[in-house]
């Protein structure tokens, strides 16, 4: 039996950006992009997913982000996670990925009793792969960044293979251990279409407040009290409630600024368009002979 | 923390000892940021049995090498790494501290940076020191931190204005990396290692490692494909093209992710960068992020069926049309000449 805390990010789809998304400040506006489940931490929602299937125990899902992060959060439990947990406070905007690790490490500790965290390597948002290490560091936790396979699990020792430069090593380790996995480790699971029918219902405290607005014969705790008595209240957590230090979260906690953006302009010149005819392509072939870089 | 310095540390990234090339492409870039800023290049070395390594790392440009040398350290492993980084960034708080964008680099740079509560910024492409105006604030000497952002599509400057510590990982191949004339000598300072029961939560069990599988970098012709081709069947032109040319196959991060080329060949802010002789872009729209990877070649020609695509922007010839067509005559050419 083990517990497993997975790490879940929903991103903006970086495939489809356009210009009026970028901010002033050079932040982003995450509102105005489509928001999908990173895809790497849906591998690691799998992995540990295969951990309970094979040793049993529970698997809980955590995310920092914004109200509409709830929309991913039901999608952990269309794949099979026991519960979701829904870090979010306007205090926690704009942090970078340390005030990031700082909150959800926080949260991790406030779950407590877990063996695994499960994250995904990076997100395609920043693709920085730090958040992990980071978080691990905060929890004084040892870590398996890049991993690609779980070997053995034995009590309290795992071992597993972790790609590095030009190959794999493999390591063991005691647990509790916070584990980054790579896109190629597993493919997910598709919804279980049970789960789709009995968590679609799920709510976040903030969805049953909207749920209760207008509504004067509902009261928000008897709603949050029979959500949760069926296991469909995603709960939230925010900064008070994890009595975070407001210095270390959000804009405040986050040393790394952008001090600029720009879009790119393209250096152009000295371009020369060639026909796509024989002709056309032998003279070029000739040029690139003659200044040796073919042949 | 100490009192602020201006030194620049540069992490020495080695692999069973061998030093890693992005370490010296850093230590070449670290000289200049420290000079501009008036403070010294330090490498830190930790291994086992680093003398040849350390003398490098003195050629290409530290003034002084700290050193932890133990066979503990033999192998890179997160736990004794980070802890004994952070140790000594506690107390002799450099103002800058790059590493390499390498697996290991981006495994304990973070773990680092969490330590020391220190600003990093990940897989930079340019580092600059510049005096810097923030929110009517003036800070002397920043580093300026920059990188393609959101999929590519934007160039961002990263600063780290009120942390005593500035960390950045670097991507491999995008700094230049050249020795100093002459016999250099710089300062060693040994640090002995102390071990922590924590440094043996993870243990090493077996490594597999091939050098230089593929290596693009040295690659003088690269013939790169995208999306744009839009199948695995079609992509083999540009394996087709590469044999004749006599060079190697590579592609764009959006071919890898669609399965149409393995990881190792990705050209790119998130794969390898490039500056061959010849880079011939198929079926490649020319994403910066692409871009970022391979704007350095000597000579650029790409072939793509729409005639705006971003990559004629940095190209010497631009061929539009349909790579189908395109690339078999192309080779149909080269063949005829080489007779």
């Amino acid at each position: 039996m083990y517990h497993s805390i997975v790490l879940v990010k929903q991103v903006p789809d970086t495939a489809n950006i356009t210009g009026n998304v970028m901010q002033d400040d050079g932040t982003v506006n995450r509102a105005k992009l489509p928001a999908v489940f990173n895809p790497e931490d849906r591998v690691a929602l799998e992995m540990a997913l295969r951990v309970k299937d094979q040793f049993g125990g529970k698997i809980t899902a955590i995310t920092m982000g914004p109200p509409r992060a709830s929309d991913m959060l039901r999608e952990c439990l269309y794949m099979g996670a026991d519960q979701a947990i829904l870090v979010s406070d306007r205090k926690f905007a704009g942090a970078d990925t340390l005030a990031t690790s700082y909150v959800l490490s926080e949260a991790v500790k406030k779950i407590g009793g877990f063996d695994f965290i499960f994250g995904g390597r990076q997100a395609i948002d920043g693709d920085t792969a730090q958040v992990g290490p980071q978080t691990s560091e905060k929890l004084h936790l040892p870590q398996i960044t890049y991993l690609e396979e779980i070997l053995s699990i034995e009590g309290r020792t795992v071992t597993a293979r972790r790609k590095i430069e030009g190959g794999y090593e493999v390591v063991r380790c005691t647990l509790p251990v916070l584990v980054t996995v790579i896109k190629d480790a597993v493919e997910p699971r598709p919804f279980s279409a049970r789960r789709v029918m009995s968590h679609k219902g799920a709510k976040s405290l903030l969805e049953i407040e909207k749920m209760a607005e207008g509504n004067s014969l509902l009261y928000v705790d008897q709603l949050v009290h029979e959500f949760e008595s069926r296991g469909l209240f995603i709960k939230t957590l925010t900064m008070d409630d994890l009595k975070l230090d407001p210095e270390r979260c959000g804009v405040a906690g986050s040393p790394t600024k952008v001090f600029k953006v720009e879009s790119v302009v393209l250096s152009g010149g000295g371009r020369e368009m060639v026909e796509p005819t024989k002709t056309g392509l032998g003279k070029l072939i000739d040029k690139l002979m003659d200044d040796h870089i073919l042949g | 923390m100490g009192t602020m310095t201006s030194d620049v540390w540069v992490f020495i990234e080695q692999r069973s000892g061998k030093p890693a090339d992005v370490s010296f492409e850093l230590l070449c870039k670290g000289r200049k940021l420290a000079h501009a800023m008036g403070g010294s290049l330090k490498a830190v070395v930790l291994g086992d049995q680093m003398d040849g390594v350390v003398t490098e790392t003195f050629r290409f440009g530290a003034d002084e090498a700290l050193v932890i040398e133990h066979p503990a350290l033999k192998q890179y492993r997160t736990m004794p790494y980070g802890r004994i980084l952070s140790d000594l960034i506690r107390i002799h708080s450099p103002r800058i501290v790059l590493f390499g964008a390498t697996i290991i680099g981006r495994d304990l740079a973070p773990r680092v940076a969490s330590a020391t509560r220190s600003g990093l910024t990940a897989d930079c492409t340019d580092l600059q020191i510049a005096d810097v105006a923030y929110l009517r604030k003036e800070y002397k000497n920043l580093l300026l931190q920059i990188r393609p952002a959101f999929g590519g599509n934007i160039v961002a400057t990263i600063i780290t204005p009120e942390n005593p510590v500035q960390m950045a990982t670097v991507r491999e191949g995008v700094m230049e990396m050249h020795p100093l004339d002459g016999a250099v000598a710089g300062r060693v300072t040994k640090i002995p290692y102390v071990p922590d029961p924590e440094d043996e939560l993870v243990t090493i069990i077996e490594q597999h490692r091939e050098e230089n599988r593929v290596n693009l970098k040295a690659a003088p012709i690269i013939v790169a494909g995208g999306y744009g081709l839009g199948s695995k069947g079609n992509f083999k032109l540009v394996y087709d093209l590469a044999h004749a040319l006599g060079g190697e196959v590579a592609g764009s991060r959006a071919a890898v992710d669609a399965g149409f080329v393995p990881p190792e060949r990705q050209v790119g802010q998130t794969g390898v960068t490039v500056r061959p002789k010849l880079y011939i872009a198929v079926g490649i729209s020319g994403a910066i992020q692409h871009r970022a990877g391979m704007q350095e070649s000597n000579k650029i020609i790409a072939i793509n069926t729409d005639p705006d695509a971003p990559i004629f922007g940095i190209s010497h010839y631009g061929i539009v049309g349909d790579a189908t067509e395109v690339v078999p005559r192309f080779i149909e050419v080269f063949r005829n000449k080489l007779k």
